[in-house]
């Protein structure tokens, strides 16, 4: 391992009509060494690296690979020099077999015909490289893979193009906890091969598990650089640009936690069984667990899309057994969806529209759209004033908001119907740090204010700082139970099922 | 993750001219029209221009509510051959007979609607292939109720509404009732689109129907209902067509086509979302203003056909290309 680098980036400046997006930002990777990128949404990290893959082109500076000048001016310049960026979206064709997405525009030939044997055991020979063999076929559709499974033939093909350079951007965001890691005995594989590194996140615990150096962007410029592991604190001052003692909102006392409001005695249905549950007013209940282990299914459950077939739920005293959500909204219930461009926004229309949606579905069909029982536009305003929600206008399609204002778009949209019980699922996935915090507290406000709230979350740290009470989840069953602040191996291995915690 | 970092002033600027392009291209038709044909400026040139218009405007904003919600009404033409041919044989040449002929006609259009609705809806037949089922069978009923030879003819009371001018008056000389029907539904169905909170869901539906759902709103009555709106427009169209159209079983026949490239024109988004009531009823307009000028031109009637297939792959052409330089 020499001490020059593979890769250097010195002085990069980029600008776009209005916006100043890279300011004299110096980054280098070196062969077999992880460097993690972090900063918030928007501090300049995807451009960084878009102008080293060649997407764009820098207005300053130069990029130095292998002691060679190289500046790209297209993708491909890039990747036939080694450089693999894997982002966030795949780039893989679901219909087609692991091992032609793996030779995809280069297949191997035997006369006229492709050579389909070769492509399936070099495919198998660049699995079994990082030990993925086992778990994924040459042969097997991409459709059928799950999203860790399909990032690894990702991996792979970066590998079989003798990539030195691989870029990984937010590689966990769309993995479970079991999930991540295999992806990070994967990148230490990689990393012994002598590959280079640059890994980009803003989830601290992947820094402190997988960095060997940490370059801090904020606002364009870098703001920290360490050549060791720093303590995640300092990572995350650099990132923010202020302390962050207040990141959670306290916990609960014990007189602000109140009666039940939703009980579920003995639930089950296709996916759930024996959910005995209780949700207080005033309590963050925090659900952990793997995915697929029946978080997100209690939550539709709850909420009537998909609902129980068995057992009773009841919502102070009342029977609750919602059919579908029109009729849990109507009872006081309100779920903000996990995945946000899915399922909760409308993206070609404005912020207030999606703001206001519940509240006019339930007014009268012919009523005037500018207010109602619930809303009004004024109304509608002064929430997203209240909440900070940064647009150019409330007029603006909601679709070119970053991730956190539109989630604080959605979460106005129930607080305008006041509901007694809210379901957060994966409240803060894809939004920046400062966000995030905004959603802490915004949750520990509806809390104190009555509200239960249960909140679905992946992210470990999270669940444990936010909830006042921790439930995990496992196989469509509640586990184990633990107070605030619990240990986040204790809730990993109830989760996994290691071992068995008196619930 | 994904940065704001995309050029904000360029989106900005190209935000600026917020007026919809079909405007122009209606007004530089007009003149193009006046210039070739001055008569055109004359109050009986524009003004038999717009009755002559009036049908194909309603039948245009009715069917972008099916657009922006998600869909397409394919069945809209043989509501209208089934207004003209059912009314010719029901009121059976008694003038009285016109206001309760009117009536079965908008409950037959409400039915259709209906049904529409529920097939999309509870069978989840998509709705090209459920209106286009609709459009056959009715050309049947229509086909059957006439015997196939429709005799008969629709009274004056009757096409009082698509060929009557109100005479004498001042500055415009003289205005079509069938004028003052677009008006009066125009402004009806802009409001219900633009002004209410049916209209919001409508556009919530045709932009993410999961979400929608998910957010409350009883997805399937919403779906039902801009069904509906589109039948009775076209029942509307029906009764105005009646009013110069001769009676046949194929009086209907190309409208739904006409109806969806006019809502395109108008820069509705196809499979749902977006759209406007006014710029819908402006794609009308200028599809007929390219009609008269073709006709001024002396272009045979296939012409037609090949000007309106390329019109309606143009605008979706165009509108696409939009999208894809703003960003989706």
């Amino acid at each position: 391992m020499s001490d020059a680098p593979v890769i250097a980036m010195a002085h990069i400046s980029k600008s776009f009509p209005g916006v100043r997006a890279l300011n004299d930002v110096s980054f280098a990777c070196h062969a077999g060494q992880v460097h993690a990128l972090v900063g918030e949404n928007g501090a300049g990290k995807s451009t960084l690296i878009k102008i080293l893959s060649g997407v764009y082109r820098p207005d300053a500076g130069n990029i130095v690979l292998n002691g060679a000048n190289a500046n790209f001016k297209h993708p491909v310049e890039s990747l036939r020099a080694g450089i693999s960026v894997i982002y966030q979206e795949f780039s893989l064709l679901p219909e087609r077999t692991v091992a032609q997405n793996i030779f995809l525009g280069r297949e191997p030939r035997k006369g006229l015909l492709l050579d389909h044997a070769a492509m399936r055991s070099e495919t198998r020979r660049v699995l079994d490289l990082f030990g993925a063999g086992a778990r994924v076929s040459p042969d097997a559709l991409v459709a059928d893979l799950d999203v860790a499974t399909q990032q690894m033939v990702e991996i792979a093909k970066a590998i079989s193009l003798d990539a030195r350079v691989v870029v990984m951007d937010e590689p966990t965001a769309a993995l479970n906890e079991a999930e991540c890691e295999v992806l990070f005995a994967t990148v230490d594989k990689l990393r012994e091969r002598g590959t280079a590194i640059i890994y980009i996140t803003h989830r601290m615990r992947e820094v402190t598990r997988l960095a060997d150096r940490v370059t801090v962007l904020k606002d364009g410029e870098v703001a920290a650089h360490f050549d060791t592991p720093p303590a995640p604190d300092a990572i995350v001052r650099a990132m923010v640009g202020r302390d962050i003692a207040d990141y959670y909102a306290p916990p609960a006392t014990q007189a602000e936690i109140g009666a039940p409001v939703l009980s579920v005695r003995n639930g089950g249905n296709a996916f759930l069984r024996h959910i005995d549950l209780d949700l207080r007013a005033g309590e963050i209940v925090g659900f952990a667990g793997i995915q697929g282990a029946g978080r997100v299914a209690l939550a539709m459950a709850l909420f009537g899309q998909v609902p129980f077939t068995t057992g009773t739920v009841t919502l102070n005293g009342a029977n609750a057994a919602f059919a579908n959500p029109r009729d849990a909204i109507r009872g006081g219930i309100g779920l903000l969806p996990g995945d946000r461009k899915a399922e909760a926004l409308v993206l070609m229309q404005s912020v207030r529209d999606n703001g206001l949606l519940t509240a006019r579905a339930f007014a009268p069909l012919v009523g005037t759209q500018k207010s109602n029982a619930h809303a009004s536009l004024s109304s509608m305003d002064a929430l997203f004033d209240q909440m900070q929600v940064k647009a150019a206008s409330y007029e603006q399609d909601i679709k070119f908001l970053s991730g956190g204002n539109q989630q604080k778009a959605v979460v106005a949209r129930w607080l305008a119907l006041k509901p007694k019980v809210l379901i957060f699922v994966e409240p803060t996935r894809g939004i920046d740090v400062n966000a995030k915090a905004g959603i802490y507290h915004l949750m520990r406000d509806l809390a104190r204010a009555g509200t239960a709230i249960m909140m679905i979350s992946s992210d470990l740290p999270e669940v444990i700082g936010a909830a006042d009470r921790i439930l995990v989840m496992r196989a469509g069953s509640i586990v184990a139970e633990f107070p605030h602040g619990a240990a986040e191996t204790d809730l990993m291995l109830a989760a996994t099922g290691e071992t068995e915690v008196a619930a | 993750m994904t940065e704001q970092t995309l050029p904000h002033a360029d989106r900005r600027k190209r935000q600026l001219p917020q007026i919809n392009p079909v405007y122009f291209v209606l007004a530089a038709l007009i003149v193009a029209i006046v210039v070739m044909n001055p008569a055109f400026a004359e109050p009986t040139g524009y003004m038999n221009f717009l009755k002559r218009a009036a049908p194909l405007a309603i039948l245009a904003a009715g069917q972008l509510y099916v657009i922006v919600s998600g869909g397409f009404d394919l069945s809209v033409g043989s509501v209208i051959t089934l207004v003209v041919v059912g009314s010719s044989i029901l009121s059976n040449n008694d003038p009285n007979s016109t206001w309760w002929v009117i009536a079965t006609m908008f409950a037959i259009g409400a039915g259709v609607g209906l049904i529409n609705g529920l097939v999309v809806c509870y069978l989840k037949v998509p709705s090209l292939i459920a209106t286009l089922g609709m459009m056959i069978t009715l050309n049947g009923v229509a086909f059957m109720w006439s015997g196939g030879s429709p005799r008969g003819y629709l009274t004056d009371q009757f096409r009082f509404f698509g060929r009557f001018n109100i005479p004498d008056l001042p500055l415009i000389r003289i205005l079509p009732v069938a004028l003052i029907v677009l008006i009066v539904l125009g402004f009806a169905l802009y409001w219900l689109m633009h002004r209410t909170n049916l209209g919001r869901m409508i556009h919530a539906i045709g932009d993410n129907p999961r979400a929608a759902n998910l957010a409350g709103v009883p997805v399937n009555r919403v779906r039902i209902l801009a069904f509906m709106v589109s039948s009775l427009s076209a029942v509307a169209a029906g009764i105005l067509l009646g009013g110069f159209a001769g009676v046949s079983t194929d009086v209907g026949t190309g409208y739904e086509l006409q109806a969806i490239t006019a809502a395109v024109l108008g820069g509705a988004q196809l499979l749902g979302g977006r759209g406007s009531v006014p710029a819908a009823i402006a794609g009308a307009l200028t599809l007929n203003a390219i009609f008269t000028l073709l006709n001024f031109l002396g272009l045979p009637q296939p012409i037609r056909q090949v000007v309106q297939g390329l019109i309606l792959i143009a605008a979706v052409a165009v509108a696409m290309q939009r999208r894809k330089h703003t960003g989706r």
